[in-house]
């Protein structure tokens, strides 16, 4: 694993293991925020802002404080914290510097604390013993593959919005198809970098 | 007291340990608003574990084993915890029940734990166990909250093991490991294990949901 460069992991994040086409992470906020282009474009970049910083925040903690004083199994409820507290400073940040991407966001912020992809990315850095660039690369480059599948899946429902979708499958069933071909598309990726 | 509520459960009325709503709970929780199919809840895990059915048997005990244990205890601190930090509270109950089963299953099935990876440790930001102490525990005494953990829990076990049974089955022919579709005629469809597979038949499992519940699947409890 050490030898692949943190620029491979980040291509590699965003398309062969983008983390909600490959790993199913995200998937709540993804269905119910992908129903409008704008939207999902700033639930995108807060994700990506946060994914991008809790990496970081959480490979210094993880190596420096709990390996160290042997706390590993406590990984999770510390990870956990480590971005709630962090989505409170954001929020609290734009808030004060820009109350209109504040209200844009809305809701969202706080919701990015229980998105499972932010916690995700974290567990698998550890998991696949990626060293501190490959985190960094890593954690941007799995944020962006997020906010790019949530963008797509956005634009394709505004457009389904004129076609006749069977009852049963209205709403999420379809949006679940649709995911299933986007995912279909991504695997063409396939052979371009891989990482696991 | 049990007596004047009809939905009493016939083991707990003696004593009304759910005062009367324990039934009710347990079909709301498992069909009626059952947390994966009709509220969409939790999909994640739902999707990732589901290429093996054994895989989902044991991510489905997993989530009983964290809703029950979350719920109960979120349920007995209930009056004390101030309503500020509540959110704080019920991740850190739910962390905890998360480590107590990912060590377990580190210590006694460690090849299970590897294949699972990352998603038990994702439990804890699965939205129904947190949905169900926002929803239910705070508001509920501890028996009963329990009641609503175990039913949401089994509803979410049933369709994991659905949607795992037929990943396996389609994508490699075998149900825990054992060839049930003959090489002979059936080539196995490599694209079900796979992550296209996972979306693809959540999306007939939901739609199949919707049309045997009717149009108007976003009820009330």
């Amino acid at each position: 694993m050490s030898e692949t460069s943190a620029w491979v992991i980040f291509i590699a994040a965003i398309f062969t293991n983008n983390i909600l086409l490959a790993n199913f992470l995200g998937m709540c906020s993804f269905l119910v925020c992908s129903a409008q282009i704008r939207t999902s474009l700033g639930l995108g970049t807060a994700v990506t802002f946060v994914m991008f910083a809790t990496t970081i925040l959480n490979y210094v903690i993880y190596h420096f404080v709990l390996v160290p004083w042997g706390l590993g199994h406590l990984q999770f409820i510390i990870f956990i914290a480590v971005i709630a507290a962090f989505v409170q400073l954001v929020e609290m940040f734009v808030e004060r510097f820009s109350p209109k991407l504040y209200f844009a966001l809305g809701i969202f912020l706080p919701l990015i604390t229980v998105n499972c992809a932010i916690l995700g990315a974290c567990l698998f850095m550890i998991i696949r013993n990626y060293n501190f660039l490959q985190s960094v690369g890593f954690g941007l480059g799995a944020g962006i593959g997020w906010a790019l599948a949530i963008l797509l899946l956005a634009g394709l429902r505004q457009k389904m919005r004129y076609s006749h979708v069977p009852a049963p499958f209205q709403g999420v069933p379809i949006a679940m198809i649709i995911t299933g071909v986007l995912a279909m598309a991504f695997m063409g990726f396939a052979g371009m970098v891989s990482i696991q | 007291m049990a007596d004047s509520q009809p939905f009493a459960c016939a083991a707990c009325r003696p004593k009304g340990l759910c005062q009367g709503k324990g039934r009710v709970t347990l079909k709301g929780g498992s069909w009626a608003n059952n947390p994966l199919a009709v509220q969409v809840l939790g999909i994640c895990s739902a999707l990732a574990v589901t290429n093996r059915l054994e895989n989902s048997l044991v991510m489905g005990a997993a989530l009983i084993f964290v809703t029950v244990g979350s719920n109960l205890f979120v349920s007995l601190l209930r009056k004390c915890t101030p309503h500020r930090i509540r959110m704080i509270a019920e991740v850190a109950i739910i962390s905890t029940f998360v480590i107590v089963f990912d060590q377990f299953l580190k210590a006694f099935y460690w090849d299970m734990s590897k294949q699972l990876g990352p998603y038990v440790g994702l439990i804890i930001t699965n939205c129904i166990v947190m949905g169900r102490a926002e929803a239910f525990a705070l508001q509920n005494p501890p028996i009963v909250s329990m009641v609503d953990g175990l039913a949401n829990g089994l509803g979410y076990a049933a369709v994991l093991a659905i949607i795992g049974f037929f990943r396996e089955l389609l994508g490699t022919g075998e149900i825990f490991a054992r060839p049930l579709l003959s090489g002979e005629w059936y080539t196995p469809n490599q694209l079900m294990i796979l992550a296209p597979g996972a979306f693809f038949t959540l999306g007939i499992v939901i739609a199949i949901f919707n049309s045997i519940k009717g149009p108007k699947p976003q009820e009330k409890k």
